[in-house]
């Protein structure tokens, strides 16, 4: 028991210095995605509801189960959904036929509007 | 039972399924470093999650008894009919809301399955005393959380007014410190092994309870970015304590990647508004602050209004344009018009750029997924210091919505409540258009000079009908 906490304690530190590297590495532009990323992975409590359920005894610990139970599923579930559908939005200026928009705003952004520019705003 | 040699059965397979499924879950959120990894990522992730639940369903005893059964599969129903619809069917603009809520959700869970771990195993000595500090930091935190979360929601939904909610004076404080003390007291006096234990297990849950209440409705809305981060990451700390007294490395790992992304984004929200997480969880800040110079610093000079055509024709003629949104953007729901007239613009030549502040709009990234929305490729998004010293090159700056992000008296009144936030230096450009709905100051409560600056003006009205008519003058021109 002894060295199970002491591993525990050590899979705790670790993976709190594991996160962080991970995440600082996340760019402002996701970090709402971030966060409801990071709402599902802390649907894992699901796990303690499951391991518990079991031992529970009595109506009141089962509904307090079946709560966290079902807390923890809305969380993974939702929270990854949601991540999903988010993410499926950011879109780049599409990479693969790149050149056509370039061309068309180039030539564009070198022509008429912008000398006359300075001409309309006087 | 079935007999616990099968293999699937063995806590060393249950073990190695563990390790596969947080290195999955590391390496799944390692993909959020990139849009174009992110969607993999959050997949990989995902898998990894689902190899933990199955491990942990396949552990011996787990299936104990036709009730168990029948709850564990009442639970996941009920969070799969409330999770999928939430997921699929939240809007954009109200994803703040909905990562408060499912904040709430997963803090709730923690304290829940504490409360049970604490009233099953009643017996004094059942559990080492090491284990029981976990459990009860897990329950403390879990409910803080919950509730602090809860209220979040509240005032993002507008259920409940944005504005601070407060005792006056210190009175707050002293409350807050002695609802915190009641919680530890009850933790420590259960560690101690009294007789009375539901009494002081109620002690704990009802004294956070009403702590997470009380941290949270005194904190302005403009402040929400901040505390929805640090909710996450009270939420990630409380399911990896539960791990620890759980014994269960996948909470643990989990619980600890939330724990840092949610330190991270605080840190980062409270650095872009220049104070202090402490200052912010006081609460209090905007709203009450009564604005101390407003009066008097309006000597620069009445304020200009414009019409939409005027800021057509100046938008239609610039080289370059910067869009500024906030908040504003977001309650008008105006992303979408605004993606139209920077597709206007772009049709006659102009470069079109976004000014993105960390902490515009109620949370992290938020501008960020709202114009993700509108199908603004992310690539025009600018972060601060990128932007900032673009702005001299810029003709024209538009500000949406957004206030405080972009008060010059940030850096030039060192009286100001603000002075010394990093902002949107919007003044620099040649000139400034502010759509904004009246000249009601921003959540600060401060008056923003920028408004009564000579090359300023000021076009009123909804954001997202003024967008709509500018887009329409620029088409026609």
């Amino acid at each position: 028991m002894g060295t199970t906490f002491v591993i525990d304690l050590s899979v705790l530190v670790l993976a709190g210095f594991v996160g962080y590297s991970v995440i600082s590495k996340v760019p402002n532009t996701l970090h709402t995605p971030l966060m409801s990323g990071t709402n599902a992975i802390h649907g894992v409590v699901v796990l303690g509801g499951l391991l518990l359920m079991h031992v529970a005894s009595g109506w009141l610990e089962h509904v307090l189960l079946v709560v966290a139970v079902a807390f923890g599923t809305i969380n993974v579930i939702g929270g990854f959904l949601v991540t999903d559908r988010m993410l499926g939005m950011f879109k780049g200026r599409e990479p693969a036929k790149g050149s056509e928009p370039a061309k068309a705003s180039e030539p564009a952004k070198g022509s008429e509007p912008a000398p006359t520019s300075k001409d309309d705003r006087k | 039972m079935v007999s616990g040699t099968v293999f699937f059965q063995t806590t060393y397979f249950t073990d190695a399924a563990y390790i596969v499924a947080f290195s999955l879950l590391i390496y799944g959120m390692g993909g959020l470093t990139g849009p174009r990894t992110a969607v993999r990522g959050n997949k990989i992730a995902a898998v990894g999650m689902a190899i933990a639940v199955a491990a942990t369903l396949l552990t011996p005893g787990v299936w104990h008894g036709t009730s168990t059964v029948i709850l564990i599969i009442v639970g996941v129903v009920i969070g799969t009919a409330i999770g999928v619809p939430a997921a699929l069917r939240v809007r954009m603009t109200a994803m703040p809301q909905m990562v408060a809520i499912f904040n709430g959700v997963g803090g709730g869970a923690v304290a829940l399955i504490a409360w049970v771990e604490f009233r099953h195993h009643f017996e004094p000595g059942y559990f080492p005393l090491r284990t029981e500090i976990f459990e009860l930091f897990g329950a403390i935190v879990g409910s803080v959380s919950f509730w602090g979360s809860n209220i979040a929601f509240g005032k993002l939904q507008e259920v409940l007014p944005g504005r601070p909610i407060k005792l006056p004076g210190s009175s707050q404080t002293f409350l807050n410190i002695g609802l915190f003390v009641v919680a530890v007291v009850s933790a420590v006096v259960l560690c101690a092994g009294v007789h009375s234990q539901a009494l002081f297990i109620l002690g704990i849950l009802v004294a956070s309870a009403a702590l997470g209440n009380m941290v949270v409705l005194p904190i302005g809305g403009a402040d929400m970015p901040v505390v929805i981060s640090l909710l996450n990451a009270f939420t990630g700390l409380s399911a990896a304590a539960t791990g620890v007294a759980l014994n269960n490395t996948v909470m643990i790992v989990a619980g600890m990647i939330v724990g840092a992304s949610g330190t991270i984004l605080t840190n980062l929200m409270a650095r872009a508004m220049n104070r202090s997480v402490p200052a912010i969880v006081a609460g209090g800040f905007g709203g009450a602050v009564a604005a101390p110079a407003a009066g008097g610093e309006r000597a620069g000079g009445a304020v200009r209004s414009t019409s939409p055509a005027d800021v057509a024709i100046q938008l239609a003629y610039a080289r370059q344009v910067v869009i500024a949104p906030g908040y504003g953007m977001a309650v008008a729901q105006a992303q979408h018009a605004v993606r139209e007239l920077e597709r206007a613009l772009e049709s006659r030549g102009v470069v079109v750029k976004y000014a993105i502040h960390p902490v515009a709009g109620r949370m992290p990234g938020h501008m960020n997924v709202l114009l993700a929305e509108a199908d603004v490729p992310y690539d025009l998004l600018r972060e601060m210091d990128d932007i900032n010293p673009e702005f001299s090159r810029t003709d024209v700056t538009l500000v949406i919505g957004a206030n405080d992000v972009t008060n010059p008296a940030a850096k030039n009144e060192p009286g100001s409540p603000i002075y010394g936030m990093p902002i949107l230096e919007v003044d620099k450009s040649a000139s400034v258009i502010v759509l904004k709905r009246s000249m009601a100051s921003g959540f600060a409560g401060i008056d923003n000079p920028l408004f009564y600056d000579p090359k300023t003006a000021m076009l009123f009205g909804d954001a997202k009908a003024s967008v709509a008519e500018i887009t329409a003058e620029v088409q026609a021109l």
